[in-house]
């Protein structure tokens, strides 16, 4: 179990820079707000707090890819993470401490999303929250796995850029504040090749009141893309710290 | 390679050599370093000091070769290794918003210690190393100085046996640098250490015995004193003065073959210099001179002329 010694520490490397925590929870929140007033004088239904969630929740989960990206690329730039490579961690150690403290992240981003969205009028029950937190939490994972990869391969400058693509693709792809099928041509046939636009639509299914069974064929595309980022996120990692 | 271990000796290395591409890194590095032995490795960038470090700290595999540490092979046994060595690497290497006891806690926990083991020891490294005042300040407000004293105690804190230092005084002031040295100075005989740096008054003043690396082969190797021995009739002239003009100088590059400018100054290496020579000769040309010293090799000297060696 000492990777939970790496990990408290991660926890406390993240938590103790305020600035990008708060960014990557109260700037989504903060979207969420403004989307849904921008609704209430020109009612358009994707700015609804009831289609807009979802979108925003994924949308916020981007911001998870830079927070492991630049946690991991600072700690091989300053050499710390050579001096936790000579000691007896394991590989699946590393693995563990550089994912597991991103996740009570994502956490506080869907209670502060949910906290907000139940303000502006949406209802939610026990039962959707459960289905709901089953679409969120593979995606969330996702998000941790990109971030692997590139913490892994870049340096912390090129984080910066290739983290920023990410949010920037969560958002114009995942059909957040925008109706993919009504766009249409390559930008929706990009968007529904990632993750993204997949886990937004099960979201709003669920809310809707879908079952899991209605969501099947985007459970596969969210569950696919996390299994394949956490893998190459482990084979970047191993790659660059194997020697 | 259980045959060739020696058990006076905490590091064998055996042909190790290490190839990225088509250059070679480490050549067929042979080494014996003994127990307690402060032993340092020199040589100028890219010469194979840090890749030498990362071999035998299991962080990168040999191409060929191997070394033996305390019995165990590099190659086949890296976890056993790992719990008998440490490493301060070049850089600082420490967690920024962590505060030094936290950074230390941290390395104690992950080598496996104790609750009770990681306080008594963190309190002793804390004490050791001078970092007392500072340490519940995370460690991004903390000096150069401190910042490396840290570093080394965070490699101190498993209590391996033998402990690598990389370059641990690189971008200290004197004062930081010649503090760190005394608490290096207070490990010696307990542990074996293997520094690597570039400074030669620092490897003078701490190793029992020095190798010279260049090109990832070993060039030299024994203690300050034999080193130095080497080069015993080197020595070097340093004159400043009034009206050295470069006509001059060009003179005394004829009669020596190594001869640098310096600002109102030249320096003059060479075997057996005749000091009244030189400087009635200087004088007859007219040169005023103003201050004038003379001294025999040093570490930095045999370090040079290796370096020059084509």
């Amino acid at each position: 179990m000492r990777f939970l010694s790496l990990a408290n520490r991660n926890i406390k490397e993240i938590y103790r820079d305020p600035i990008s925590t708060v960014l990557g929870v109260a700037m989504p929140s903060t979207l969420l707000v403004l989307f849904v007033s921008i609704s209430q004088n020109a009612p358009i239904e994707i700015f609804t707090v009831q289609v807009l969630t979802p979108g925003i929740i994924v949308f916020s989960f981007s911001f998870l890819t830079m927070f492991s990206a630049i946690l991991l690329s600072k700690d091989r730039q300053s050499a710390f993470l050579t001096r936790l490579l000579v000691s007896p961690l394991r590989p699946v150690d590393f693995i563990l401490a550089y994912s597991l403290p991103i996740i009570p992240i994502a956490l506080i981003q869907i209670i502060i999303c949910y906290t907000v969205a139940v303000f502006l009028g949406i209802t939610l029950d026990l039962g959707i929250l459960f289905l709901s937190l089953v679409v969120l939490i593979p995606i969330a994972l996702a998000c941790i796995g990109i971030g692997m990869i590139l913490g892994s391969l870049l340096t912390e400058n090129q984080v910066a850029g290739a983290g920023s693509l990410v949010i920037i693709a969560s958002s114009l792809f995942g059909g957040a504040w925008m109706d993919l099928n009504m766009i249409g041509g390559v930008f929706k046939n990009i968007g529904y090749a990632l993750p993204f636009a997949h886990a937004i639509d099960a979201t709003r299914a669920i809310y809707k009141g879908a079952g899991l069974s209605s969501i099947v064929g985007n459970m596969y595309w969210i569950i696919g893309y996390t299994i394949l980022f956490l893998i190459l996120g482990i084979l970047s990692f191993r790659w660059k710290t194997r020697g | 390679m259980d045959n060739i271990h020696n058990s006076d000796y905490s590091i064998q290395t055996v042909d190790l050599t290490r190839k990225f591409g088509n250059i070679t890194a480490v050549n067929r590095l042979n080494l014996t370093i003994k127990k307690g032995e402060l032993f340092s490795l020199l040589g100028h960038n890219g010469a194979g000091k840090t890749t030498t470090i990362k071999m035998l700290c299991c962080l990168l595999k040999p191409t060929s070769g191997t070394a033996i540490i305390l019995g165990h092979d590099i190659k086949k046994e890296a976890d056993s290794v790992k719990r008998i060595i440490n490493v301060s690497p070049q850089e600082t290497a420490i967690a920024n918003h962590l505060t030094s006891y936290e950074n230390l806690q941290l390395i104690a926990r992950l080598y496996g210690l104790s609750k009770a083991d990681t306080r008594s020891r963190t309190d002793e490294l804390i004490e050791l190393m001078g970092l007392k005042e500072r340490a519940a300040d995370r460690v991004e407000k903390l000096s150069g100085g401190m910042k490396r004293r840290l570093s080394i105690a965070m490699a101190l804190i498993s209590d391996p046996q033998v402990l690598f230092l990389d370059e641990p005084t690189l971008g200290l002031d004197p004062q930081a640098r010649r503090n760190l040295w005394e608490q290096i100075e207070k490990l010696k005989g307990n542990k074996t250490i293997i520094l690597t740096t570039h400074y030669m008054e620092e490897a003078d003043a701490l190793s029992d015995r020095i190798a010279i690396i260049k090109s990832g082969c070993i060039k030299a190797i024994g203690t300050p004193k034999e080193l130095k021995a080497e080069l015993s009739g080197l020595q070097t002239m340093i004159v400043r003065g009034c009206n050295l003009t470069d006509e001059i100088i060009n003179n005394i590059k004829m009669k020596y073959r190594d001869v640098k400018s310096l600002d109102n100054g030249i320096e003059i290496r060479g075997e057996k210099l005749v000091f009244d020579e030189i400087v009635d000769s200087l004088r007859s040309d007219g040169v005023k001179i103003e201050w004038l010293t003379m001294k025999e090799a040093s570490l930095d000297d045999v370090f040079l002329s290796i370096n020059e060696e084509v």
